[in-house]
C-alpha cells in the first residue's frame, strides 16, 4: 500500500531524484533524504518556523507541504547561504550581534531573512520586526536578531 | 505528528483535477495551499483518503480585470500575490489592508486566495470579505459551471456548498461604486495570530453624502460570517454620525453568536464588536468620504 | 574586572558551525540500522489500565516491536528521586512518589505513555496507535489543588492516606506576635499559573548498544548528562565506563530537559540492547505539551502585617503547590518561592508553609525561574495592594523595606533548595532600585507623561518591582585543562550547554590565564567520555560553578606552565611570564619557548618523571561553594493599555540587573534579553490550561502562545551593577534566569496603574485581555 511517488527537485543549486511516500513532509525529506540537516523541525503546526526554507524564491514552511509538491521546483536551504570558512554577510552580523544562542530557531530566521533582504536592501526597524514576526525565537527575545538584520542590510547594500 | 496514508494526484489541467474529483467522490480533497490542511493532517485530525493537488495548473492562478470593471481572481493564486497586487490595492483596497492581518507571509506565500475561502474558516479573514464584499464563486464539476454568492456558499463552520466532486476554480468580484469606503479592523492576541474578533464594512455614499448602502460583517464570532442585517436599516438614506454607528453595533449584539474559548469569554468578544463595530464604521465612512 | 579576553565582548566560538547547518543536533543523529520510537500515550488523565491489546498492531508492516509495561518485568520500576527530599527542614513530610518509566496498572496524567511502538518509520510508528486496543476504566480526575489537599475520596497514589506530596513549614522569627503590632493586615489569595519551557528543539533520545564491544551510547537532549549516564548504567548492570552520554547541540533546555529517568532515558537502552539495533525517539511538540515537564502552579494564602508608614512588620504565605502526578524533583521548585518570597526586603517574621500536593496532571519541574517568579511575584503583589491602601507610591513602600548594603551577609533563617540556610551574599537593593527609577525618568513620567497623556486619552501605567535571584548553587562542578603539542588547548567538564555560550565563555576564562587566543580553546562539554563528575545545568550556575572549576584548573595548568618552562629556559620562575602561546623570559622576551614544545617536553616518550610530577601541562579542578550567591536588580516597565478592548503594549522596559563580576557582556544582555522575553510570555501570553476532566488545553501553538517579535518592546533598556560575591574567586553571581523573575508582576502593576478609574486588583500571574476584561467589570 506504500506507493512511492518521484520527486526531482534542485535543492542548492544540485539536483536530486528520489521516490517518496506522498506523505513525507518537505522538512523530512530534506533532512532524512537528502541529509541537509540545518533545515529544524520545531513543531509541525506551520507556526514556529524553524523549518523555513526558499521555495521557488520566497520563504515558505517545509513542514506545510509535502515532499512530492516540490517535484520540479527549486529549493534553497541555510546550507546554501556560507560555509564555517566563509560566513554570508548575513551570517557574519549574526554572529557579531549575537543574535543566536541555541541556534535551533536560526536557519529559519536566516532562510526568512535573505529573500527580504534581497526585496528590501534597506529596511526600517519596524520593516524587519514585522519580517521576522512568522518565526518564534525562544532564547534572544529577537532584539539582537534586528540589530543583526539591519547591520547586514547595511554591509549588504553597500556593496561589501 | 506525521499524516496518516494517502492517495495522491497532481493534475497538470483542470479538466483533468475535475475528472479525477467525479472518480473519487467522497475520498478525494482538493490541495489547494496546504496551510491549513496540512496542519491538520499532521495532527491527523484531518485524514483525506485521497488528495487532488491544483499546484501544478498554472491555469488557476492569475488576477484579471473582468469586462465590467472588476476583477476575476484565480483559485490558486496565492494570497501573497493578491496583496502585492498594484490592481488590486488599487481597486479594492480592503483586500491589500487585510492580507497583512493574514497569519505571517511565508503563510501567504503557499495559502490561497481560493482555497482560503474554500475552506470557510470561521474565524477566517478570507471568506468573511468575501461575504462582505459579496464576492461571486464560480465553483465547476466534470462538465458543469454555477456561480454562488458569498454568503450563499458558506453555510457552518468549514462548511461549504462546493460538492466533494467540485471545486472553486474562480473568485469575481464586482466593481466598486464612486465614494465607497472600506475598512478592516480586528483584535486578535498577536500579529497574524487568529483574530477573537473582526468587523468589516463595505460603504457607500450618495451625492448629498447620506448612506446609500451599506455591508457589514463580523467576523470569529459565530458560526459563519455574519453579514448584518441591522445596519442598512439604521444606515441607509442617513449622514453617518458615530451615535448611528453606536446604535448599530449594540444591534449587533443580537446578530452575533460568540463563543467562550481559552483566550476569551463569549462576553468580552461582544464587547470588542461592539468597539469595533464603531471604529470600523467611522472609518470606512471616512474613506467614503475621501473618495475610497 | 576586566582582562585581554575575561569580561570582553567576545563573539562565539560556536556560532559559525550553528549559523551554517552543521551544528549537530539529536535529530541530525542517523546510525545504520536505527529504528524510531514512538509512545502511544493516555488520553485518560486518571484511569486503571484494564488491558492493552497490540496484537493488530504488531501485525503491521514496519512495526518491529511493541512493549507495554509488563513486557519489561521486574526492570519496571518507579524511577530514583533526582533530588533528595527535604530531611534537613525539621518537621517536614514527603512522600516520595517518583515517576514510573511507563504507566502500569493505573494511568495518572493526560499523555502518560502507555506502551511504545518500535517501526521502521516514525511515520509507521505512528500508524500503528490506531491498531492498539487500550481498554481502560476512567476515574474522576485531581485537578484543584486545594481540594486534592482536602478530599481524600479520589487518590492519585492509592497507597497513601491522603494527596498529600509534602508538607513544609518554615518560620524566622514570630509572625503572629509581630501582627499584634500591626497598624494594617492585607490577606489575599493569589494564584501563579502553569508555563512550559517550550524550547523550539523538543526532546529526544538516541541509542546504541555495540554487541561487540559491549558498550552503550546515549546522545541525549539532557541538561545532566552524568546523572542520566550513572543511572543508565545502573539500571541495566553495566559498569559506568560502558556507557558513554553524548550531548548534541541542544535547541534550549530552560529547566525540563534536567529531568532524567523518563521513559526514553529508561526504557530505550533497554530495547536497544534487547533488539541489538539504535533506536531514536524524537519527541514532538505535542508530545512535548503533554508529557515534558512544566512549571508554577501554586495557589497562595498570604497575609503581610504593616506599620501605618509602610515598614513590613512580617509575611505569612501558606500555599499550595501542584508537583503533579509524581514527585521526582522533590522540593526545589516550592522551596524556591519560599526563599524568594522575603529575599529583597527586611521581614523579621516570616512564616511559611508549602501544601504540595499530587495531582493528576504532568509533572513539575523547574522552569526558567524555577520557583523564585513565584515567591517574587506574591510579595510585590502584596506590596502593591498594601501601597494602595496606605495611599504611598509604590516605589516609596519599596524604598522603605528594602535590605541594605550594611546589612549584608543577611542570614535568612529559611533553607532552601540545597538544604542550607539561604544567605544574601552581596547587593545593593536600594541601588538598583534608584538606578532603575532614574533610568525610567520616574517622576518625570508620574508629574508629566502620564498625566499629558491621559489628557489626549491614551492610558499609560508603570511598574516598578525589585527582585532578587538565588544562583550558583551547589554540589560542585569539575573541568580540566590541557595544553596539546601543538599549543592549543583542551578543555572539558561535566556541565552541559544549551545555547549559553559556554564554549566561548569558558574559553575566555581559559584564554585569560593562558594567554592563548580563545580560539584556540576548545571547550566539550556534556561528554560523560571526556569528563565525568558534575551535577547538571540548572540554577544558573553554569559561570560561577563551572566556570570557577574551569578557572581553578586553568591557574594550576598557568602555574606548572610556568614552572616548567621556567626550568626549561633556566631562570627563576619570578622572571617567567605567559605570552601569547609562549613561555617568555620577562627581560628577554626572544628567550621563549612556545606552549605546544612544553607541553610535549612535559609529556616524555623515554626517561622518566619525577616522582609526584604528573605529565603533561595538564589539571583538574572542582569547585563547590558553600552556598549560593544571590543576584538582585530592579524593573520598571511602561504600559500603553487600550481600556475598550484592554490590548496592552509595552512601550519602554527598564532593567537593572546585578549579576557579579561579567565574563562576557553580549552574552550577558542576550540571557536578560532573552529571559525578559519569557516572563513577557509567562504573563500576557502562556498558561498551561488543564481543564476540570484532567485534559490538557494547551496542547500546540495554536493553543499556547509563545511571544513574538511584535509583542516585544523596541528595546529592553539594561543597566549593570557589579556587586562581587566572596563565594566564588571570580565573584560570578548566576544571570540565566533574572529577566523572567519580576516581569509579570511589573506588568501587572502597570496594568493596574494604567486603569486607575477601575481600581483594579489582580491576583493572578497568567493574564490575558479578556480575563482583565472580566476582573474589570467586577472591580469597576
Amino acid at each position: 500500500m506504500s506507493k512511492l511517488f518521484p520527486v526531482t527537485v534542485t535543492v542548492n543549486g544540485q539536483k536530486y531524484s528520489r521516490e517518496v511516500e506522498a506523505r513525507m513532509l518537505l522538512s523530512d525529506f530534506l533532512r532524512h533524504e537528502l541529509g541537509l540537516m540545518g533545515t529544524h523541525v520545531g513543531c509541525e503546526h506551520g507556526i514556529c518556523g524553524a523549518c523555513t526554507i526558499i521555495f521557488d524564491g520566497e520563504a515558505v514552511r517545509s513542514c506545510l507541504m509535502f515532499a512530492v509538491q516540490a517535484n520540479g521546483h527549486n529549493i534553497r536551504t541555510v546550507e546554501s547561504l556560507g560555509t564555517p570558512d566563509n560566513l554570508h554577510p548575513l551570517q557574519e552580523s549574526f554572529t557579531e550581534k549575537h543574535a543566536l544562542q541555541c541556534g535551533f530557531c536560526t536557519p529559519g530566521f536566516l532562510m526568512t531573512l535573505t529573500p527580504f533582504l534581497e526585496q528590501n536592501p534597506r529596511p526600517t526597524e519596524e520593516q524587519v520586526r514585522e519580517a521576522i514576526d512568522g518565526n518564534i525565537c525562544r532564547c534572544t527575545g529577537y532584539e539582537k536578531i534586528i540589530e543583526a538584520t539591519l547591520d547586514a542590510s547595511k554591509k549588504m547594500s553597500s556593496g561589501k | 505528528m506525521k499524516p496518516v496514508r494517502f492517495d495522491y494526484f497532481a493534475p497538470s489541467s483542470t479538466e483533468e483535477a475535475l475528472d479525477t474529483l467525479a472518480e473519487l467522490g467522497y475520498n478525494g480533497k482538493v490541495l489547494a495551499g496546504g496551510q491549513s490542511l496540512i496542519a491538520a493532517m499532521n495532527f491527523r485530525m484531518a485524514r483525506p483518503a485521497a488528495l487532488v493537488d491544483l499546484n501544478n495548473i498554472p491555469e488557476l492562478a492569475y488576477i484579471k480585470p473582468t469586462a465590467d470593471g472588476g476583477l476575476a481572481i484565480g483559485t490558486m493564486t496565492r494570497v501573497s500575490q493578491v496583496e502585492k497586487n498594484p490592481e488590486v490595492a488599487k481597486r479594492y483596497p480592503l483586500l491589500a489592508e487585510v492580507s497583512k492581518f493574514i497569519a505571517h507571509p511565508q503563510i501567504r506565500a503557499r495559502g490561497t486566495f481560493g482555497g482560503a475561502i474554500a475552506h470557510a474558516d470561521p474565524a477566517g479573514q478570507l471568506p468573511s470579505i468575501a461575504v462582505v464584499m459579496n464576492m461571486e464563486l464560480v465553483i465547476l464539476g466534470k462538465g458543469r459551471e454555477r456561480r454562488v454568492l458569498a454568503p450563499d456558499l458558506i453555510v457552518g463552520p468549514f462548511m461549504t456548498v462546493i460538492e466533494p466532486d467540485e471545486m472553486l476554480a474562480q473568485v469575481v468580484l464586482s466593481p466598486l461604486p464612486p465614494k465607497t469606503g472600506s475598512k478592516y479592523i480586528q483584535v486578535s492576541r498577536q500579529k497574524g495570530g487568529y483574530a477573537q474578533a473582526a468587523v468589516s464594512s463595505v460603504v457607500t455614499l450618495d451625492d448629498k453624502g447620506n448612506c446609500k448602502n451599506v455591508r457589514l460583517v463580523f467576523m470569529a464570532v459565530g458560526e459563519v460570517p455574519i453579514l448584518s442585517q441591522k445596519a442598512a436599516e439604521i444606515l441607509v438614506g442617513n449622514p453617518p454620525s458615530v451615535e448611528a454607528y453606536k446604535e448599530v453595533a449594540e444591534a449587533a449584539m443580537d446578530e452575533i453568536d460568540p463563543a467562550t474559548d481559552l483566550h476569551g469569554t463569549a462576553d468580552y468578544r461582544r464587547n470588542l464588536v461592539r468597539v469595533l463595530t464603531v471604529r470600523c464604521l467611522d472609518e470606512a465612512f471616512e474613506r467614503a468620504k475621501r473618495g475610497g | 574586572m576586566t582582562g585581554k579576553y575575561f569580561g570582553q565582548r567576545e563573539t562565539r566560538l560556536e556560532d559559525p558551525q550553528l549559523l551554517t547547518g552543521k551544528a549537530q543536533f539529536i535529530d541530525d543523529i542517523v546510525i545504520p540500522g536505527m529504528l524510531h520510537a514512538a509512545f502511544m500515550r493516555s488520553d485518560y488523565a486518571h484511569a486503571r489500565i484494564k488491558k492493552i491489546d497490540v496484537s493488530a498492531a504488531l501485525k503491521r508492516p514496519g512495526v518491529v516491536a511493541i512493549y507495554t509495561a509488563e513486557d519489561f518485568g521486574d526492570y519496571w520500576k518507579p524511577g530514583p528521586l533526582q533530588v533528595p527530599p527535604p530531611t534537613a527542614i525539621k518537621g517536614s513530610q514527603f512522600n516520595a512518589r517518583t515517576l514510573v518509566p511507563i504507566a502500569k496498572d493505573k494511568v495518572r496524567f493526560s499523555g502518560e505513555p502507555i506502551a511504545i511502538v518500535i517501526a521502521e518509520s516514525r511515520y509507521i510508528a505512528e500508524d500503528a496507535f490506531d491498531d492498539i486496543i487500550f481498554d481502560a476504566e476512567p476515574l474522576p480526575a485531581v485537578v484543584d489543588l486545594e481540594k486534592a489537599w482536602e478530599d481524600t475520596s479520589v487518590l492519585v497514589h492509592e497507597d497513601l492516606p491522603s494527596n498529600m506530596a509534602a508538607l513544609v513549614k518554615q518560620e524566622a522569627g514570630n509572625y503572629e506576635e509581630a501582627k499584634k503590632n500591626a497598624d494594617v493586615v492585607i490577606s489575599r489569595k493569589l494564584y501563579a499559573d502553569r508555563n512550559a519551557g517550550a524550547a523550539m528543539e523538543n526532546r529526544g533520545l538516541v541509542v546504541e548498544w555495540n554487541d561487540r564491544k559491549e558498550e552503550m551510547t546515549v546522545w541525549a537532549t539532557s541538561q545532566a548528562p552524568l546523572p542520566l549516564r550513572g543511572a543508565i548504567a545502573g539500571r541495566l548492570g553495566l559498569v559506568d565506563n560502558q556507557v558513554r552520554v553524548e550531548i548534541p547541540f541542544i535547541g534550549g533546555g530552560f529547566g525540563p530537559k534536567v529531568m532524567t529517568s523518563q521513559t526514553d532515558d529508561v526504557l530505550l537502552p533497554w530495547i536497544a540492547m534487547k533488539l541489538n539495533r539504535p533506536i531514536k525517539w524524537i519527541e514532538d511538540r505535542r508530545e512535548n505539551f503533554l508529557g515534558t515537564t512544566s512549571e508554577r502552579d501554586q495557589v497562595h494564602y498570604c497575609e503581610i502585617a504593616l506599620k501605618k508608614d509602610g515598614t513590613i512588620l512580617g509575611f505569612k504565605d501558606v500555599f499550595y503547590h501542584n508537583t503533579g502526578a509524581y514527585d521526582s524533583y522533590g522540593m526545589t521548585v516550592p522551596l524556591n518561592t519560599q526563599t524568594h518570597t522575603v529575599n529583597n526586603y527586611r521581614v523579621p517574621n516570616f512564616y511559611t508553609e508549602i501544601r504540595m500536593v499530587f495531582t493528576n496532571e504532568m509533572v513539575v519541574t523547574p522552569v526558567r525561574g524555577a520557583g523564585r517568579p513565584e515567591g517574587v511575584f506574591i510579595m510585590e503583589r502584596m506590596l502593591d495592594i498594601a501601597a494602595k491602601e496606605l495611599k504611598m507610591d509604590p516605589a516609596e513602600i519599596r524604598r522603605k523595606n528594602l535590605l541594605t548594603p550594611a546589612e549584608f551577609p543577611v542570614h535568612t533563617g529559611i533553607i532552601g533548595q540545597d538544604f542550607v540556610e539561604g544567605v544574601l551574599d552581596t547587593g545593593d537593593y536600594k541601588g538598583n532600585l534608584e538606578r532603575v527609577l532614574e533610568m525610567v525618568d520616574y517622576e518625570k513620567f508620574r508629574k508629566e507623561i502620564q498625566p499629558k497623556a491621559r489628557k489626549e486619552g491614551k492610558h499609560l501605567g508603570i511598574g516598578v518591582v525589585t527582585f532578587t535571584e538565588g544562583t550558583s548553587v551547589g554540589p560542585y562542578e569539575g573541568a580540566r585543562v590541557t595544553i596539546g603539542n601543538n599549543g592549543k588547548v583542551s578543555c572539558s567538564t561535566g556541565y552541559s550547554t544549551q545555547g549559553q555560550g559556554h564554549y566561548t565563555v569558558f574559553a575566555q576564562i581559559v584564554a585569560e590565564q593562558l594567554n592563548v587566543k580563545p580560539k584556540d580553546v576548545k571547550v566539550i562539554t556534556g561528554d560523560t567520555d571526556h569528563f565525568h563528575w558534575g551535577a547538571g545545568t540548572f540554577a544558573s550556575r553554569g559561570a560561577a560553578i563551572a566556570g570557577t572549576a574551569m578557572h581553578l584548573a586553568a591557574v594550576k595548568v598557568r602555574e606548572k606552565t610556568l614552572a616548567t618552562g621556567a626550568k626549561f629556559l633556566e631562570v627563576p620562575v619570578e622572571e617567567v611570564d605567559l605570552c601569547e602561546g609562549y613561555v617568555c623570559v620577562k627581560s628577554d622576551p626572544k628567550k621563549q619557548i612556545s606552549l605546544g614544545e612544553l607541553a610535549f617536553k612535559a609529556n616524555p616518550m623515554r626517561g622518566t618523571i619525577a616522582p609526584g610530577v604528573e605529565p603533561g601541562l595538564e589539571a583538574t579542578a572542582y569547585f563547590a561553594p558553600p552556598y549560593g550567591a544571590t543576584g538582585s536588580g530592579a524593573v520598571a516597565l511602561i504600559l500603553e493599555v487600550d481600556p475598550e478592548t484592554v490590548e496592552a503594549k509595552i512601550k519602554r522596559f527598564v532593567i537593572v540587573h546585578d549579576c557579579g563580576t561579567v565574563i562576557n557582556p553580549l552574552i550577558l544582555e542576550g540571557q536578560i534579553q532573552g529571559a525578559v522575553s519569557m516572563g513577557i510570555g509567562n504573563v500576557w501570553y502562556e498558561k498551561i490550561t488543564y481543564d476540570e476532566n484532567g485534559q490538557l488545553l494547551t496542547a500546540s501553538f495554536m493553543d499556547y502562545l509563545m511571544p513574538q517579535a511584535t509583542d516585544m518592546p523596541d528595546r529592553i533598556e539594561i543597566g549593570h551593577a557589579v556587586n562581587t560575591t566572596p563565594l566564588n574567586p571570580l565573584g560570578i553571581k548566576g544571570v540565566g534566569e533574572a529577566g523572567a523573575i519580576p516581569t509579570p508582576p511589573a506588568f501587572i502593576q502597570a496594568l493596574e496603574d494604567a486603569l486607575p478609574e477601575y481600581n483594579l486588583e489582580l491576583l493572578e500571574s497568567n493574564l490575558y485581555p479578556a480575563r482583565v476584561y472580566e476582573q474589570l467589570k467586577k472591580d469597576a
